[in-house]
């Protein structure tokens, strides 16, 4: 799985005035009084932590989104915590379970190990926005008629990957499904529907 | 899975919600003000806080409070002194021992005990200051292994748990063929997908809102209730959707109540979120065990004796206990029989309940020693088993309610391709590979609790169903909406269940194979408490069958027939609009009479086996499995498919890669997250078959079906041994079955 890599924009204007600000607190911070009272009240932290919430503009499921996020904000508590779409799920927090994958330019992605400000400009696609209106995507048609789950957690994801899966042609076999779709976990256990999912969509050779 | 016309297959009543991500689990419900909650666990396993400093932590952006045993909270529940099991703020622990009570005191009794709650107004704030959260110790040396502690080995109370004999002992010292083995099975972590948590609102004085993570909200509500001192009628606990539990839910977890306590003192919603490493020291875990079986049979293969020893781990705070041994008394008939089952409290935090509770760890011992003994007597391991059946129960005399093991076999070996099978192991080679083939049985009690279910059918043709149960996944809510379909034949897609919530009719908690037995009854009686309503209306004085006996009426498709005379029918929307009835609401509490007296009643599963093992690297590969369901009458087929399948993947992890590992010189995990801690994954699983034996048991309650979320594990691991052994030659006692373990065979 390839990790999504885009570098935030240093020269975002409110990230530079927050260094200056910085700078600022700093200067206060050498007159000692100032100084000592200043951190009982909190006051550099406060100050601070207006403008460490860095702007972010990011299409998610093709609706624009603008938003301020601290530098240290995932892409999936971005997407569960501050938009509400809680389809994408967290099972780990560490990249090691697949419950939070979600496209990022079409690639998919451990939301988890991705942080929001790095996906600035960036078309987010979560399982939310799958589905046209009322007409399920075909993955999703799938994994419901081979019952591809029991708890739902997981779930997701693992559709999420599987259309990745097939679009990078990586679909063509039990085995190879079974190989390249390895990170994500289903605790449940319905990993042969999971595997008959994937192959009948693939199958059907539908534009995904 | 075969096709049964009179129940076909449908899709999950809830798949829609799940493959859209429109399931709200709890953490998804958000709140005005919500806050959000973390914890801080000790770093040592045994000793006592020395010192605590939280001020950083205190200052830190956004944080709202910060909880130790200095500051916690009051939990009027817990504030009498702790004595025997009464007061914890769980189910009293199954037999003695005390709850451990959160943020008490400044003892650590297991590693990762919190030791500090992190409240802040965003989760990124609640995570950076909890490290800020510095915490001295004096440790002290703590003990962790079971091995090393077995002179503290102390038999549970309760006669469950007592020393069991029958028969005469000589039978087994004079048996011409004998074996003893130990065997073990390491610490497993239930590890659901979902990270575990709770989300409480104090919405009056006693009034509380909450979002769990449980099997029984009405056990979580119960639990709160206790804990508060208040009226559990204030308290609503939501569960619609859990994301898998395995057992982790079956108890209210401290952290939880603490968490509620917090969100009082704070007034206004917290939000508490657990980390996955979290996961393995604070929801329980199945635990480590030893056991040693004895067994003697005579040339011919007749049992004549077989001893089952277990030794558990447990918390030194907490009796837990399991039926580890139980099922070695009535599965085979055999001469004498001697069961002990011991714990050994340690410096570790309690385990709970995991799918297949102690039989899936005394199964793996027994039907391994099966095998082992069948390989001794030169007999085939389906043969021998059969050779030692019984129709009927020798530990309580009395007959089994339904048991179909012996069709289970026939159909189980023709579908692996038992005839394959070489009795001389490590006499298939393909390539690299060694080939063999195993199986293994399961048992687990089948019963009927009790629940009471709301049905409201209306005139506009639509029914809803009601009932408090949660569905942690194996497809509860799809089992209730057929159930409902069949007796009053409303369509599919016009029948409503609702479960979940404390607000709904009282319902029994999801574990122990129990709730399609239990609430399925539920919704057969009160649906046709409708169907008899109806009857009643269609034959009676004015009615379109008046005349007809209402006894003889016949409802299918939404029309009532006349039993003699099928041109005489009414559907049932006319008949209630003509009725003048919009809607006909009945709730019925059903639960079982005394026919648990009578019979023993028991699911039955069997697995088989196909493995690859490596010759080079002892690498092994379940290439093929059957896993067989003797659970009476099946319900819904593809749920039930899907969850025998589920337990087969959780069989291949405890066989093959689940094992929780213990520095014991720190008494910490070295391995706690998924990188580490292997559950199965795609990789892992093979194309799975399931056969679904569907024959209705005719006692345990009126729709005949039993449950099958335990033994759809229990029996897989000793099958998958039973196969390494058939391909290599190399008996593995101790699991998980690692290449290690059988590495160099050539
Ligand atoms: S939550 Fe991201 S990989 Fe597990
Ligand atoms: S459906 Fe429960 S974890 Fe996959």
């Amino acid at each position: 799985m390839s990790t999504h890599n885009n570098e935030p924009n240093p020269n975002s204007s409110s990230r530079r005035s927050f260094l200056k600000q910085s700078t600022a607190l700093t200067a206060i911070a050498f007159t000692p009084g100032a100084a000592v009272s200043a951190a009982q009240k909190g006051w550099d932290e406060q100050v601070a932590l207006a403008f460490e919430q860095l702007p972010l503009r990011l299409k998610v499921n093709g609706i624009a989104q603008q938003v301020n996020v601290e530098a240290r904000v995932t892409l999936l508590d971005l997407l569960r915590d501050q938009l509400h779409l809680t389809g994408t799920k967290k099972g780990c927090d560490y990249g090691q379970c697949g419950a939070c994958t979600v496209h990022v330019n079409g690639e998919r992605v451990n939301s988890c190990l991705t942080l929001a400000i790095t996906t600035e400009g960036c078309q987010v696609t979560t399982i939310e926005g799958l589905a046209k209106g009322e007409e399920l995507h075909p993955m999703q048609q799938a994994f419901l008629k081979h019952d591809g789950f029991q708890c739902g957690y997981c779930t997701p994801g693992q559709i999420m990957s599987a259309v990745a899966c097939i679009k990078e042609g990586h679909a063509d076999s039990p085995e190879e499904i079974r190989r390249v779709y390895e990170c994500n976990i289903c605790r449940c256990g319905a990993y042969p529907n999971i595997v008959n999912a994937i192959l009948e969509v693939k199958a059907k050779g539908e534009k995904l | 899975m075969e096709k049964n016309p009179k129940n076909p297959p449908i899709d999950r009543v809830d798949g829609r919600m799940k493959v859209t991500g429109g399931a709200k689990y709890f953490a998804e419900f958000e709140m005005p003000k919500m806050a959000y909650c973390v914890i801080v666990g000790s770093t040592i396993a045994r000793g006592s806080i020395t010192g605590i400093q939280t001020k950083k932590a205190e200052a830190s952006p956004g944080v709202l409070g910060v909880f130790t045993h200095l500051n916690r909270p009051p939990i009027p529940g817990w504030d009498s002194p702790v004595t025997g099991n009464a007061n914890g703020p769980a189910p009293a622990p199954p037999s003695g021992g005390e709850t451990y009570r959160i943020l008490s005191g400044k003892e650590i009794l297991f590693d990762g005990q919190p030791v500090a709650m992190v409240v802040a107004d965003t989760f990124e704030r609640a995570t950076y200051a909890a490290s800020l959260v510095k915490v001295s110790y004096a440790k002290q040396t703590s003990h962790t292994d079971v091995g090393k502690n077995l002179s503290k080995a102390i038999t549970p109370k309760g006669p469950r748990f007592a020393d069991y004999t029958r028969g005469d002992r000589k039978a087994l010292e004079s048996a011409p063929v004998q074996l003893e083995s130990n065997y073990s099975i390491p610490i497993e972590v239930h590890n659901p997908m979902e990270l575990h948590g709770i989300l409480a609102h104090w919405t009056g004085p006693e009034e509380i809102m909450i979002y769990a993570k449980t099997q029984g909200v009405m056990a979580t509500q119960q639990a709160m209730a206790r804990a508060f001192k208040i009226d559990a009628k204030g308290i609503r606990v939501h569960t619609e959707f859990m994301g898998g539990g395995f057992g982790m839910g079956l108890r209210t977890w401290p952290q939880e109540v603490a968490t509620v306590a917090i969100a009082r003192k704070l007034g206004r919603p917290v939000k508490l979120l657990m980390t996955r490493s979290q996961m393995f020291t604070l929801v329980g875990h199945r635990p480590y065990t030893l056991q040693t079986i004895r067994m003697g049979a005579d040339a011919n293969g007749k049992l004549l004796g077989i001893v089952h020893e277990a030794t558990a781990e447990t918390a030194s705070y907490e009796d837990f206990t399991e039926a580890t041994v139980n099922m070695t008394r009535f599965m085979y008939e055999s001469a004498y029989l001697e069961t002990r089952y011991k714990i050994v409290p340690l410096d570790r935090s309690v385990p709970i309940w995991m799918r297949g509770p102690g039989e899936a760890t005394g199964a793996f011992a027994l039907e391994s020693a099966m095998d082992e003994m069948a390989h001794q007597l030169k007999m085939d391991p389906i043969e021998f088993r059969l050779k030692n059946y019984t129709e009927t129960d020798p530990e309580r005399n009395r007959p089994f309610s339904a048991k179909n093991l012996k069709e289970g076999y026939e159909r189980g070996a023709k579908a692996i391709g038992w005839n394959q099978r070489k009795s001389e192991p490590a006499s298939i080679r393909e390539g690299d590979w060694l080939v063999g083939y195993g199986m293994g049985t399961g048992t687990f009690n089948a019963s009927r609790g009790q629940a009471t279910v709301r049905a409201i059918l209306k005139s506009d043709g639509s029914l809803t169903v009601q009932c408090a149960v949660t569905d942690i996944g194996p497809g509860t809510g799809t089992a209730m909406t057929l159930v409902a379909h069949q007796v009053l034949g409303v369509p599919l897609d016009r029948i409503k269940v609702e479960y979940g919530d404390t607000t709904l009719p009282p319902g029994p908690m999801q574990g122990g194979s129990t709730v399609t037995s239990t609430v399925g009854s539920a919704v057969m009686d009160t649906c046709t408490l409708i169907k008899k309503e109806l009857a009643q209306l269609a034959t009676g004085a004015g009615g379109p069958l008046q005349g007809q006996n209402p006894e003889d009426l016949v409802l299918e498709e939404g029309q009532l027939y006349a039993g003699n005379n099928p041109s005489k029918k009414v559907s049932l929307l006319e008949l209630m609009q003509q009725s003048n009835m919009p809607v006909i609401d009945k709730t019925q509490l059903s639960k079982g009479g005394d026919e648990q007296q009578k019979y023993s009643m028991y699911s039955f599963s069997l697995h088989f086996v196909q493995v690859n093992v490596h010759a080079l690297t002892g690498a092994v590969k379940v290439t093929k499995a059957i896993s067989i369901a003797d659970a009476g009458r099946i319900v819904s087929p593809k749920t039930a498919a899907s969850q025998m399948i589920g337990g087969a993947v959780g069989g291949i992890g405890m066989a093959l890669t689940e094992e929780a590992l213990i520095d014991h010189r720190l008494g910490r995990f070295v391995n706690n997250n998924f990188g580490d801690y292997h559950v199965p994954v795609h990789a892992d699983v093979p194309a799975i078959e399931t056969i679904l034996i569907d024959k209705p048991d005719p006692y345990i309650n009126p729709m005949g079906a039993k449950g099958m979320g335990e033994i759809a594990i229990i029996g897989f691991a000793a099958a998958v041994a039973n196969a390494v052994f058939n391909a290599t030659g190399k008996r593995i006692r101790d699991l998980p079955i690692t290449p290690d373990k059988l590495i160099g065979l050539v």
